[in-house]
């Protein structure tokens, strides 16, 4: 509440003085508007004796150009010119305090001379400068840097401040002379559940007298100690949830392509690779044609990405896979080159400086306890994995064409018997498996980087997925990945120490073999005649 | 029938191989010095594939920039530069035998090479045995000092140090909790290491304000962490010392906006990640982050606009679009250091490693940052440090210059306080300075 009221009075504050400010700036580009106060002041900070007054000076000034003058002065690029200063701008030419190009008697612009040096800032300076520069923002129109800039003022050492964050201070209550007033804001800071105080209030327990404010204060520790222990514990298993999702969404389509089909892709990764290059690709295409309608792009680009895959995975099944089927070993060795081929192709033809950016309403997030936010890119990768396996599941359960697909998997020869094309069913299988994994790209790209290289961190993971979950079943894919998401994001801060993340991982690896050593088949081993034969053939 | 012509050809490209090194091998590397007006050969050895790519393509563009400039203006003692550009696709050993080859089949005079340590680290016995000469371009964790070898990157106190120093003054918000979290390999730890001890001997902060905490190599999710990071500085007392390396960045600022984790809360300040790096993230969730850099492309020295133009105009010749036509601090290095062993070779009328190391010694020269100086002993360089902060169009706001030149010390004076480097007049490299004497490290059995 004190926070809101404060944010109130700073844009009131602001409002107050950007209409005050707007006439001057507006005026900037007038000639004459730098005053020759103005400009006496600018030119005693080429004199390193007279540099400090002239920006105490600046720093009581309200005039718009203080601004591009001192970050001038900041970045190197004020020069001395004839009696006064003159800023270096962009395309190298100088220009004077109003923005004007100087022009030189042939009335040429004028660019330093070689070897000419900046107004040097002297090193006791650079703070006050930057500190007034910072000042300057509270007045911004920019609500953001309104608020960045009021918590930098808290934190400034700079007494002028005081007065704007006299609101703030009010959390300050708790250290108070009156024993009342102490207990009353450990009381309010113990309902907001402030983390933020928790440190504070820990301190002011130790030094406390009073009996009574004491048990109150240990009262509100503990309050805001359970609170910060309960959301740590919903933190960790959203995190597992969302690794989960993550790992589900990657492994999905080698759960048809490996799973359904048997078929050992390890170009699995690149086809993830080419969703999200998918998505870049829409990105840059909408940013160039359709700036105005940017943040749709995603919309067209989850089914594109599908597309794309799933037709880049026909290709190569209809080009080199299928010469290949009943031999996992050179499948294997085939579809590694094909993946190193697609990688430094994309390298090649895209470059390495791709990044997609999710659209504005997939940033940030939603508040669900005090300080735990859950991002929505992360929200949607959950909801996108459910929604692309409950697709997957309808088609394969219910429809004639699932029912064709499952038909050649379980027994291919009976199946051509009963006149079903499996040549055909094999490759729009294959292609049905890119495809997801493409959606899969396209999703990740939200969270994770786009580059060349991101097919090879998804593939061993994918691989683990399935291979877990038991070879050929999809249940065995979603509890699998929810399984080793968990354990991960469990495992991770009960390890703890300065490499949790890795030995979560390497924990997580070890529990895995251990227990295929167990069961081989995984979580879910197919049963029936086919596959005990396949067993035990292999 | 294909698999005999296979292997026949591999027979034969085997033998080819053979005799080339066995040729390369075989003459004295001193020929080269005699060859008469014939070019002058230089490697090139940045990893144009694999997982550097990113950062390493660029390097060379800019080296092989700096090559044509010198070029244009005649040379070097009247020969032209000719690069011999090698890509070891971001595998360590490919590094050790590429350098081999173009120290020994194309005899080059000098490399200009490397990114990551382990890089530099795979390649330093090939440049010691064949004597070589190798300059590299990155900030590194220091605790080196090979004669080889002229590190024009920065030490940790070029670069990581005046970052804390800047973090914990009120300018830098008064931090006092800091966060150390990098990539499980041997910067990161080493520049932690040291860091640890600057933080608690120096700034006297207790062990419980610093967390330390490292992920492997492309490590996607960084949901716990930055849980983490967010209670440890709920109070809006601490900063993250960023030291990850390479694509895991894009997964851990994109988890850091999407927290509600704001750069004027817990600010980020990044040791290995610059504009080239930025062009590759959604800016807008990272603005107002740190980093700590010797150079940033949006400096306004005359130097640097002329530089910055030079190599947009480079890219518009090559193809690379605008957009991705940024310059770094690696990039500024490996442009200066291409010009400082012109200026060595010229100075020295040589192009024979020892000469050319001598006449680096002290070697001034000019840059996009003004003045750059070879340290007269330990074969680092002496240059200014900048600290900047991201703005919304992917580039860096200076908030912070250190004053003049800062000095480098390859053996970070927090951890060897009696540890230098010489190599001028017949010193021995590294050396501990015991009751007033120097004991060379090489002379220790």
């Amino acid at each position: 509440m004190a926070l809101r009221t404060e944010v109130v009075s700073l844009v009131a504050v602001a409002l107050l003085v950007s209409t005050g400010g707007l006439v001057p700036r507006g005026a900037a580009a007038a000639p004459g508007a730098a005053g020759p106060d103005f400009e006496a002041i600018a030119g005693q900070l080429a004199a390193p004796a007279t540099q400090t007054t002239a920006i105490a000076a600046l720093g009581g000034l309200t005039d718009p150009a203080v601004e591009p003058l001192l970050r001038a002065l900041k970045d190197g690029a004020l020069y001395r010119w004839n009696t006064g200063v003159a800023v270096l701008g962009d395309d190298g030419a100088l220009r004077d305090l109003a923005g004007r190009p100087v022009l030189d008697s042939r009335g040429q612009p004028v660019v330093p001379r070689e070897g000419q040096e900046a107004i040097a800032l002297e090193q006791a300076s650079f703070g006050r400068v930057q500190a007034i520069l910072e000042r300057l923002q509270v007045f911004t129109g920019d609500p953001e840097a309104r608020r960045s800039a009021a918590f930098k003022l808290g934190s400034s050492h700079d007494l002028t401040a005081v007065p704007v964050l006299a609101r703030a201070l009010a959390k300050l209550r708790l250290l108070a002379a009156v024993a009342a007033t102490r207990a009353d804001a450990a009381r309010a800071l113990g309902r907001l559940r402030s983390e933020s105080a928790l440190a504070e209030l820990r301190a002011v327990l130790e030094r406390e007298a009073d009996r009574a404010t004491r048990q109150t204060m240990q009262v509100a520790v503990q309050s805001i100690d359970s609170f910060v222990f309960l959301r740590s514990v919903v933190g960790y298993l959203f995190n597992g949830l969302s690794l989960g999702a993550v790992l589900l969404i990657m492994s999905l389509g080698l759960a048809v392509t490996f799973g359904l089909m048997g078929i050992i892709n390890m170009a699995h990764g690149e086809m993830l690779m080419v969703g999200s290059y998918t998505a870049w690709v829409v990105q840059e295409l909408f940013a160039t044609h359709f700036a105005a309608h940017l943040d749709y792009y995603f919309v067209i680009a989850l089914p594109l990405s599908f597309l794309t895959a799933g037709l880049v995975g026909l290709a190569l099944e209809l080009g080199i896979i299928r010469f290949l089927y009943g031999r996992p070993l050179e499948t294997l060795i085939v579809t590694w080159g094909i993946g190193m081929i697609f990688s430094q192709s994309a390298r090649l033809y895209f470059g390495d400086q791709t990044s997609v950016n999710p659209p504005t309403w997939f940033r940030g997030g939603v508040e669900v306890l005090r300080g735990l936010i859950f991002p929505w890119s992360r929200i949607f990768i959950v909801i996108l994995a459910l929604g692309a396996l409950a697709a997957l599941y309808l088609l394969l359960r219910y429809t004639y064409a699932g029912l064709r697909v499952q038909a050649v998997m379980q027994n291919r020869s009976m199946a051509a018997c009963l006149g079903i094309s499996t040549r055909r069913i094999d490759a729009l299988t294959f292609a049905l498996g890119t495809g997801l994994a493409g959606i899969g790209g396209c999703a990740l790209a939200l969270i994770g980087t786009v580059d060349p290289e991101v097919g090879k961190t998804y593939i061993v993971d994918a691989f683990m997925v399935v291979v877990l979950g038991g070879v050929g079943k999809l249940v065995g894919a979603v509890v699998a990945s929810l399984g080793i998401g968990l354990a991960n994001k469990l495992l991770e801060p009960a390890i703890g120490g300065t490499a949790g993340a890795i030995y979560a991982k390497v924990a997580v690896l070890a529990i895995v073999i251990w227990f295929l050593q167990w069961k081989p088949t995984g979580l879910f081993p197919s049963r029936g005649r086919a596959a005990t034969e396949a067993a035990e053939a292999g | 029938m294909s698999a005999r012509v296979t292997r026949r050809d591999f027979l034969k490209g085997t033998a080819a191989v053979g005799a080339g090194l066995a040729a390369g091998v075989g003459f004295p590397a001193v020929i080269r010095a005699q060859g008469g007006k014939e070019a002058i050969k230089v490697g090139v050895l940045h990893s144009l594939s694999g997982t550097m790519a990113i950062s390493e393509a660029p390097i060379k563009e800019i080296v092989l920039m700096a090559i044509e400039e010198i070029n244009k203006t005649g040379g070097v003692l009247g020969r032209k530069v000719e690069p011999v550009v090698e890509d070891p696709a971001s595998n360590w050993d490919l590094f050790a035998e590429k350098s081999k080859k173009l120290l020994l089949q194309d005899k080059v005079a000098a490399v200009f090479g490397c990114w990551t340590s382990v890089s530099r680290k795979s390649v330093l016995p090939v440049f010691e045995k064949y004597n070589g000469l190798l300059f590299y371009p990155v900030q590194y964790e220091g605790e080196e000092c090979s004669k080889n070898v002229i590190y024009t990157g920065a030490t940790i106190n070029q670069q990581a140090t005046p970052a804390i120093d800047y973090l914990m003054s009120p300018e830098g918000g008064g931090k006092t909790k800091f966060y150390l979290l990098g990539s499980d390999y041997v910067y990161p730890r080493t520049t932690n290491k040291i860091l640890r001890l600057y933080l608690t001997k120096v700034k006297k902060v207790p062990e419980s304000d610093i967390a330390e905490e490292y992920t492997p190599f492309h490590h996607q999710d960084y949901q716990t962490i930055v849980g983490k990071i967010k209670s440890f500085g709920a109070a809006g007392d601490a900063a993250v010392i960023n030291t990850i390396n390479g694509d895991s960045n894009v997964p851990f600022f994109k988890e850091l906006a999407n927290q509600g984790l704001t750069a004027d809360r817990t600010p980020t300040m990044s040791f290995s990640f610059a504009e080239v790096e930025l062009q590759t993230l959604d800016v807008k969730p990272l603005v107002g982050h740190l980093a700590s850099w010797n150079y940033f492309m949006s400096l306004r020295t005359p130097e640097n606009l002329r530089w910055v133009k030079a190599y947009k105009a480079w890219c518009a010749k090559h193809g690379t679009p605008d957009k991705q036509c940024v310059t770094d601090d690696p990039m500024m290095h490996a442009y200066v250091h291409v010009h400082l062993w012109a200026k060595a070779v010229a100075k020295a009328e040589s192009t024979d490693v020892d000469a050319v190391l001598r006449a680096l010694e002290g070697l001034e020269i000019d840059s996009p940052v003004g003045k750059y100086k070879v340290d007269p002993k330990n074969h680092h360089t002496w240059k200014p440090v900048y600290l900047g902060k991201i703005r919304p169009d992917g580039q860096f706001e200076v908030v912070w210059k250190s004053k003049g030149w800062v000095h480098p010390e390859p053996w970070s004076s927090v951890t060897y306080p009696s540890r230098e480097c010489d190599w001028s007049n017949g010193g021995k490299g590294t050396y501990d300075l015991v009751e007033g004497k120097h004991v060379w490290l090489s002379e220790r059995k």
